[in-house]
C-alpha cells in the first residue's frame, strides 16, 4: 500500500467513524432539548440554554479538563466504563464520542431551537384542532417545517466534530486507531516534520470546511426561498 | 360516554379570566344548530372565546356542547381530543402537504357512520382542480376554502370559524360568501362564526352572541338582537333588520320576486327562485319612511302597515323606532329612523299605525339559511 495513504488512512477513518456517531447521538440529544427550549414555560429554561451554549466560550482545554476528571476511572467513567469491559472512559474512543457530543452540542440545538421556534404556535394548533395528539403533530409537522434546522444542524455537528482538537487532546491523547483523529494527526506531522503529510491534510481541511460553509449557505438560501 | 351534565342540543360556554390587561367574563347558551355569529368590535373577546372553547386557550369556566363535558371546575379535554373543526383567520394551510394530504390530514382513518365524505366536500368548495397543488400556489380565497374543508373532514361535531373572510380582500370574500352558505345549507353541523362584519353575520347567521370589552351584551336570534333599542346594533348609522322569507310568486317580466315574512309581504328585485323557498331581506333602518295615510302615488314599491312599538332617541335630531309589521303590529320587527321634526309633526306615538315606505330591500343571502332558523 502508499505509505502516504497508510500514514493518514487511519486518523480519517477514525474521524469520520467518531464525527458520524457524534452526529447521530446529537441529533438524539439535540432535538427533544431544542425541543424544549422553544416550548416549555418555566423560568429555568434561559440558564440550561447558557449551559448547553458554554463550549461555545469555553476554552477547549478547559472542557477537556473537567471530561477528564469527569471520565476518570474514579468519576463517571469508573461507573460507565465496565459497561463496555474499559477501566475508564479517558483515552478511549467511547470518551471521545462523550466529549464530542458535549462539546459540539451548542452547534446542533442552536439551529434546531431557532428552526422550532420558526415554525411557531400556529402550525400546531391547526393540528390539535385536527385531533393530532402532541407526538403526531411533533413528527407530521414540527419535524417536516424545521427540516432545514435538521440539516444545519447535522453539518454543523458534524463539520465541528471533525475541527476539534483541544478537547481531543486533553480526553484521548494520541493513540492510533483509538483517539488519534485528524487535528491530532496533523499536530503530529508537523512535530515530527512530515511536512508533506501535514501539507495534504491541512488543504484537505481547508476544502471540506469551505464545502461546508457553502453548504450551508446553499441550506439557508433555500429556506429563505421555501419561506417567502 | 363522558359525563353528560350539559343538556343535549344546546352549546353552553362560560369563560372568564385576564390574557395580560384583558379580561373576559363571557357566558352564553345558544342550539347547537345552525350557524351563531360571534359579534362585536375588535378587541372585544370574540377570538378568545372561540380559543376557548377549541381548548387552544385555558381560562377557568365551563364548556358544554350538546351533552358532552369539554370542560368545567374539574376536566379540561385538551384541544386535540375536542371534536371541533376550527377555520383560523389566516388559512395556516401546511405548506409541506398537498392540497389532498391537507385536506385529509385530519380525517379519522374509520370514517364514523354519517360522515362528511371528502367528494362532498370538493365538490361543495369547488376544490378539484386544487387537489394535487401544493399550497404555495393557491390564491388567498382557495386557501381559505382548503382550511375549511379541511376542518369539516376531520368530522368535527362543532365548526367554529375566526372571521374566515377578514383576510380576503372585498372580490375574495363574495367568492368565497357562497361557499359557505352553501355549507351551512348542505351539513347539518352547528357553526360558531366570528365576526366583526355586520354584511357577513346578515348572510350567514341565525343566532347572535353580541360581545363587548369582554362581556356578553346578549343573544339571541339575529332579528331580535338587530331590532333591540337597547343594544348598540339599532342605534348604529347603518342599524337594519334581517327578515326571513319565503318566495311567494316571481314576476319574471320585472325581475321581482313577492317575500312573505310575518305580517308583510315585500316585493324584492332578485333571480328566480323556487316557490317555497327561504330568502333573506336586509332592510336598514334610514330606508324605511313612515306615513300616517297610504300615499296613493309613489315609486316606492313596498309600502306595508305596521305599528310602532317603541321610540327610542338617536341623536339630537333623530329618533329610532321599533316597527311591528301587520296591521295588528304582530309580525317581524322593522327599523325606521326618522327626524325628530317629523316624528313631531306626525304626532308619531307608540301604538300608532302607520304605513311603511321601504325604500331599499335587498337580499342578504343567494342561498337559504338552514331550517329551523327564523324567528320562532
Amino acid at each position: 500500500m502508499d505509505p502516504l495513504f497508510d500514514a493518514m488512512w487511519p486518523s480519517v477513518r477514525l474521524t469520520l467513524e467518531l464525527a458520524a456517531l457524534t452526529t447521530l447521538l446529537l441529533l438524539i440529544v439535540g432535538t427533544p432539548l431544542a425541543w424544549w427550549l422553544v416550548r416549555a414555560r418555566v423560568w429555568w429554561k434561559e440558564p440550561v440554554a447558557a449551559i448547553v451554549s458554554l463550549p461555545l466560550v469555553l476554552p477547549p482545554t478547559v472542557l477537556g479538563f473537567y471530561l477528564l476528571i469527569a471520565l476518570g476511572p474514579d468519576a463517571l467513567g469508573g461507573l460507565i466504563g465496565p459497561a463496555f469491559g474499559l477501566r475508564t472512559l479517558a483515552f478511549t474512543f467511547e470518551g471521545l464520542v462523550i466529549g464530542s457530543v458535549i462539546y459540539s452540542l451548542p452547534f446542533v440545538v442552536q439551529p434546531l431551537r431557532n428552526a422550532f421556534a420558526a415554525v411557531g404556535d400556529r402550525p400546531l394548533e391547526v393540528a390539535a384542532t385536527l385531533r393530532a395528539s402532541p407526538w403526531r403533530a411533533f413528527w407530521s409537522v414540527a419535524v417536516p417545517l424545521a427540516r432545514p434546522g435538521f440539516l444545519s444542524a447535522c453539518v454543523l455537528g458534524f463539520a465541528h466534530t471533525v475541527g476539534e482538537f483541544g478537547v481531543v487532546l486533553m480526553i484521548g491523547g494520541n493513540i492510533p486507531g483509538e483517539t488519534k483523529v485528524l487535528s491530532i494527526a496533523l499536530y503530529d506531522f508537523v512535530e515530527t516534520a512530515q511536512w508533506r503529510e501535514a501539507h495534504i491534510l491541512a488543504a484537505g481541511l481547508v476544502v471540506f470546511a469551505f464545502c461546508v460553509i457553502l453548504a450551508m449557505a446553499l441550506i439557508e438560501k433555500r429556506t429563505l426561498k421555501a419561506g417567502a | 360516554m363522558t359525563q353528560a351534565t350539559g343538556a343535549p342540543g344546546t352549546i353552553e360556554a362560560a369563560f372568564s379570566g385576564r390574557i395580560g390587561a384583558f379580561a373576559l367574563d363571557a357566558a352564553f347558551s345558544v342550539p347547537a344548530r345552525g350557524v351563531t355569529a360571534l359579534f362585536g368590535p375588535s378587541g372585544c373577546g370574540k377570538t378568545t372565546v372561540l380559543r376557548c372553547m377549541a381548548g387552544l386557550t385555558r381560562l377557568d369556566g365551563r364548556c358544554l356542547v350538546d351533552g358532552d363535558v369539554w370542560q368545567d371546575a374539574r376536566q379540561f379535554r385538551p384541544a386535540h381530543r375536542r371534536p371541533v373543526g376550527y377555520v383560523f383567520q389566516e388559512a395556516s394551510l401546511f405548506p409541506h402537504l398537498s392540497v389532498r394530504r391537507n385536506l385529509l390530514y385530519g380525517a379519522p382513518l374509520v370514517p364514523p357512520p354519517r360522515s362528511i365524505a371528502f367528494d362532498e366536500v370538493v365538490r361543495l368548495l369547488g376544490l378539484a382542480h386544487l387537489l394535487d397543488r401544493g399550497p404555495h400556489h393557491l390564491s388567498g380565497g382557495e386557501r381559505q376554502r382548503v382550511a375549511v374543508g379541511r376542518a369539516l373532514l376531520s368530522q368535527p361535531r362543532l365548526l367554529l370559524m375566526d372571521e374566515p373572510l377578514s383576510a380576503l380582500d372585498r372580490a375574495t370574500k363574495d367568492e368565497i360568501l357562497p361557499f359557505l352558505e352553501r355549507l351551512h345549507g348542505a351539513l347539518d353541523l352547528p357553526v360558531l362564526y366570528v365576526s366583526h362584519d355586520m354584511a357577513e353575520v346578515e348572510r350567514l347567521a341565525d343566532r347572535l352572541v353580541l360581545l363587548e370589552r369582554g362581556r356578553v351584551l346578549a343573544c339571541g336570534p339575529l332579528a331580535a338582537l338587530q331590532s333591540n333599542p337597547d343594544l348598540p346594533l339599532a342605534t348604529t348609522r347603518d342599524a337594519a333588520v334581517s327578515l326571513d322569507g319565503i318566495v311567494e310568486s316571481y314576476d319574471g317580466a320585472d325581475g321581482l320576486i313577492a317575500l312573505a315574512v310575518r305580517g308583510a309581504r315585500f316585493l324584492v328585485p332578485a333571480p328566480p327562485g323556487e316557490i317555497g323557498a327561504r330568502r333573506r331581506l336586509s332592510i336598514a333602518a334610514g330606508d324605511v319612511s313612515l306615513a300616517l295615510e297610504m300615499p296613493r302615488a309613489s315609486t316606492i314599491l313596498n309600502v306595508v302597515d305596521a305599528r310602532i312599538l317603541s321610540v327610542t332617541a338617536l341623536r339630537s335630531h333623530e329618533m329610532t323606532l321599533v316597527l311591528g309589521l301587520g296591521a295588528d303590529g304582530a309580525g317581524d320587527r322593522l327599523l325606521a329612523r326618522v327626524t325628530r321634526r317629523s316624528f313631531v309633526q306626525l304626532d308619531l306615538r307608540v301604538g300608532l299605525a302607520v304605513h311603511a315606505q321601504v325604500k331599499g330591500v335587498a337580499l342578504a343571502a343567494a342561498g337559504s339559511p338552514p331550517a329551523g332558523v327564523s324567528g320562532a
